[in-house]
C-alpha cells in the first residue's frame, strides 16, 4: 500500500542522508568526499557515455577506419553515407516501422489488461476478485523460462482461431499477461481515495463511467510508468520476437540486427546499431524522472 | 452469534443464486472489466503453465501427442552436455555476483552523498540500462575484437597489456559476457538501492549523531541495516535472473568456444528450436520445469535461511 508513496516521502528527505552539516563543514572529509564524487562522476561519463560515444563515432566512420584504427579520431574524415545506407538500403527503415508498430501494440495491450485488472481487483471487488488476484500473483513466481515452450505451441495453436504464427498479435497479445503491471496498477488504485468512489456512486456513476471518468484521470502518473516500461520492454525483446516471427519482414530491428553482422559492412553495421538506440535514449532524456521512479518502484513491488 | 447476523448471512445467499439478480447487482459489467485480464492470462500464462507440466511427459511432433512417462527427464539426465551448461550457467552467476553485487552498492552508498547534480549521476548510471540488449551485445562484440587493433586491446595496449583473445578463448569468454551484462544491468540495481536509500529515517542519523558517531560508523550501522532487506532480495532476484541467462551467450559466442559458454538455456532453446537436434518440445519443457523447481527451491530455502535477519 505504502508502495506509491515511497518516492514521494523519498524526495522530501533527500537533504538528509548520512552525511551531516557538521559532516561537511570537515574540510578533511569536505576534500576527499568531494575528490571521490568527482572520481566517480568522471567513471560512470566512461561508463554510461562512453560506449555511446563510440557507438555514435562508428556510425559515421569509413569502415576501414573503423577496423583499423577505432579509436583514431576521424583520420579520413566522415562516412555519413553509413547512416543513408542502413536506413534505405539495408531497410532500418522497414524494421524500424515494425518495432514500432509491436511496441504500439503491446503498449494498448498491457495498458487494458492492466487498468481494467487493477480495477476489478482493486476497486469493483467480485466475489471472485481474492481467488483472481493469487492467480495473477502466482504468475509472478514462475520463471520465463517455463513459458518459452508451452506459449510457443499456444501461439502455433491457439485454443481459438488460426495459427499467429507471422503475426503481430503473438507479440502483443503475450506481453499484455503482466502480472507486474496488474499489481503496479491495482495498488496505486487501492492509494486512491474511496470517498470520490462513493460521491461518484451517489451522483449515479456506473462502473464504466466511474472507470473511465474518474479512476483513469486520477492514475497519470501510474500509466505513465506502465507506459515507459511497456515500450522500453518490447523495444527491448528479442527472443520472443525471433521466435514467433520468422518471416524476416515481419521481423523488429532487434531481430534483424545479429543477422546484419556477416552481410554488411561494420559501418552500416554501427550505423544501424545506432539507429536502434536512438529512440529508447531520447525517451529516457524526456522522461528521466518516471524511468528513476519506475526503477525504483521495481525493486519495492519484487520486494 | 445474534440474530441479526443469521438473518445477515442467510438472506443474500439465498438470493445469490439467481443469475438475473446477479446482472442486476451489476455482475457482468465486472465480468466484462474482468475480462481482458482473464483471457489474456488465461491463454498467454495459466494455459501454458499447466501445459508445460503435462508436456514434460509427454512427446510430441505436433500432429500426433503420446505420453511417454519419465522418459523426457531421462533424456535431459543424458545429454552428456548438460553437466557443462549447469557448470557454465553456474559460473556465469558467480562471475554475475562478483562484478555485479558490490560495485552498484558502493556506488549507490557514495552517490547517496552527492549534494550537487545528485540526478546526473543517476542518469548516467542508468543510461546503459535502456540501451537494446542486441545492440550492446553487438557492439560489446565488436569491442572484444581479438586483433591488437580491437577497441580493448588497442587500450590496453596503450598501458602495456594484451592483445587478449577475449571471447576467442575458454578461459576468458564467460567473464567477458559477465563484465558486458554487468554494464548493461547494473545502473537498475544502482536505482533499486538509491530508492531504499533515501527512505532511510533522518531521525536515525541525528539521533546516531548525538551519540558522536562518526560518517563511517553512521554508514555501517545506520545505511547498511537498512538497506539488508534490499539487498537480500536484489541478491535472490539475480541469481534467477542469471541463472536464465541466454542474449549473451546466443549472441556473442553461440555457446563456444569448446561449449565454454553453453547455458541451461541456451540448452533448453537448442532443445526446441535449434535445427541440429530438431524439435524436441518434451525435452526442453523437462529441463525448463527443472531449473524452475531448482529456482524454487533455492528461494524457498534462501529466505528460510535469512529470514531471521531479514527485517531491518
Amino acid at each position: 500500500m505504502t508502495l506509491i508513496r515511497t518516492p514521494r516521502r523519498a524526495e522530501k528527505n533527500a537533504e538528509r542522508g548520512a552525511v551531516s552539516e557538521a559532516d561537511w563543514r570537515r574540510p578533511v572529509l569536505r576534500r576527499s568526499l568531494g575528490a571521490s564524487h568527482i572520481v566517480m562522476l568522471a567513471l560512470l561519463v566512461v561508463w554510461g557515455i562512453g560506449p555511446l560515444l563510440l557507438l555514435a563515432k562508428f556510425a559515421v566512420t569509413p569502415t576501414q577506419d573503423i577496423l583499423r584504427t577505432p579509436l583514431a579520431f576521424f583520420p579520413h574524415g566522415f562516412a555519413w553515407e553509413n547512416l543513408d545506407e542502413a536506413w534505405n538500403d539495408v531497410r532500418v527503415s522497414h524494421y524500424f516501422l515494425n518495432t514500432i508498430a509491436i511496441a504500439a501494440g503491446a503498449w494498448v495491450s498491457q495498458i487494458l489488461v492492466a487498468t481494467t485488472g487493477g480495477y476489478v481487483l482493486s476497486v469493483l471487488r467480485p466475489r471472485y476478485g481474492k481467488v483472481l488476484q493469487w492467480a495473477v500473483l502466482a504468475t509472478l513466481f514462475v520463471p520465463a523460462v517455463v513459458l518459452l515452450v508451452p506459449l510457443y505451441l499456444t501461439i502455433l495453436d491457439p485454443p481459438v482461431g488460426p495459427s499467429m504464427l507471422n503475426s503481430f498479435w503473438a507479440v502483443w497479445l503475450p506481453a499484455g499477461a503482466s502480472a507486474f503491471n496488474v499489481v503496479l496498477v491495482a495498488r496505486f488504485f487501492d492509494s486512491l481515495p474511496r470517498e470520490v468512489f462513493e460521491a461518484a456512486r451517489v451522483d449515479g456513476a456506473g462502473p464504466f463511467r466511474l472507470f473511465w471518468s474518474i479512476v483513469l484521470p486520477m492514475s497519470r502518473p501510474i500509466l505513465g510508468v506502465v507506459s515507459v516500461f511497456a515500450v522500453i520492454a518490447s523495444w527491448k525483446d528479442f527472443l520472443w520476437p525471433l521466435l514467433v516471427l520468422p518471416n524476416p519482414d515481419l521481423q523488429p530491428l532487434s531481430v534483424r540486427l545479429p543477422s546484419l553482422q556477416g552481410s554488411t559492412d561494420m559501418g552500416v553495421l554501427m550505423a544501424a546499431l545506432a539507429i536502434s538506440t536512438i529512440l529508447p535514449v531520447v525517451l529516457f532524456a524526456v522522461f528521466q524522472r518516471m524511468f528513476l521512479r519506475g526503477a525504483g518502484l521495481g525493486g519495492a513491488v519484487k520486494g | 452469534m445474534t440474530s441479526y447476523q443469521v438473518v445477515q448471512i442467510i438472506e443474500p445467499s439465498g438470493r445469490r443464486h439467481t443469475p438475473a439478480d446477479w446482472v442486476r447487482r451489476g455482475g457482468l459489467s465486472r465480468l466484462a472489466f474482468a475480462l481482458p485480464l482473464l483471457v489474456v492470462f488465461g491463454v498467454f500464462s495459466w494455459l501454458p503453465i499447466g501445459r508445460a507440466v503435462v508436456m514434460s511427459f509427454q512427446e510430441t511432433n505436433l500432429i500426433e501427442t503420446s505420453w511417454v512417462g519419465l522418459d523426457n527427464f531421462r533424456a535431459v539426465f543424458a545429454d552428456p552436455l548438460l553437466g557443462q551448461a549447469v557448470r557454465n550457467t553456474g559460473w556465469f552467476a558467480l562471475l554475475a555476483l562478483v562484478f555485479g553485487y558490490p560495485v552498484p552498492l558502493v556506488g549507490a552508498v557514495l552517490m547517496s552523498t552527492v549534494r550537487r547534480m545528485k540526478g546526473l549521476y543517476s542518469v548516467l548510471a542508468y543510461l546503459p540500462v535502456v540501451v537494446p540488449p542486441v545492440v550492446a551485445v553487438l557492439l560489446w562484440k565488436f569491442f572484444y575484437d581479438p586483433r591488437p587493433e580491437g577497441v580493448f586491446n588497442t587500450m590496453l595496449g596503450w598501458v602495456g597489456l594484451g592483445p587478449f583473445p577475449w571471447l576467442q578463448d575458454q578461459t576468458w569468454a564467460m567473464p567477458s559476457l559477465v563484465l558486458e551484462a554487468t554494464w548493461a544491468a547494473a545502473g537498475g540495481t544502482v536505482i533499486i538501492y538509491l530508492a531504499a536509500l533515501t527512505s532511510v529515517p533522518a531521525e536515525l542519523y541525528d539521533a546516531a549523531e548525538v551519540d558522536g558517531a562518526s560518517l563511517w560508523r553512521k554508514i555501517w550501522h545506520v545505511t547498511m541495516p537498512h538497506l539488508r532487506g534490499v539487498l537480500l532480495i536484489t541478491l535472490i532476484l539475480q541469481i534467477i535472473g542469471t541463472a536464465q541467462v541466454f542474449l549473451e551467450p546466443y549472441l556473442f559466442t553461440s555457446g563456444g568456444p569448446a561449449n565454454a559458454t553453453v547455458t541451461v538455456l541456451l540448452l533448453i532453446y537448442r532443445y526446441a528450436f535449434g535445427q541440429s537436434l530438431g524439435s524436441d518440445y518434451g525435452m526442453a519443457t523437462a529441463l525448463s520445469l527443472l531449473l524452475a523447481l531448482f529456482l524454487g527451491v533455492l528461494s524457498l530455502v534462501y529466505f528460510r535461511l535469512t529470514r531471521s535477519w531479514s527485517t531491518s
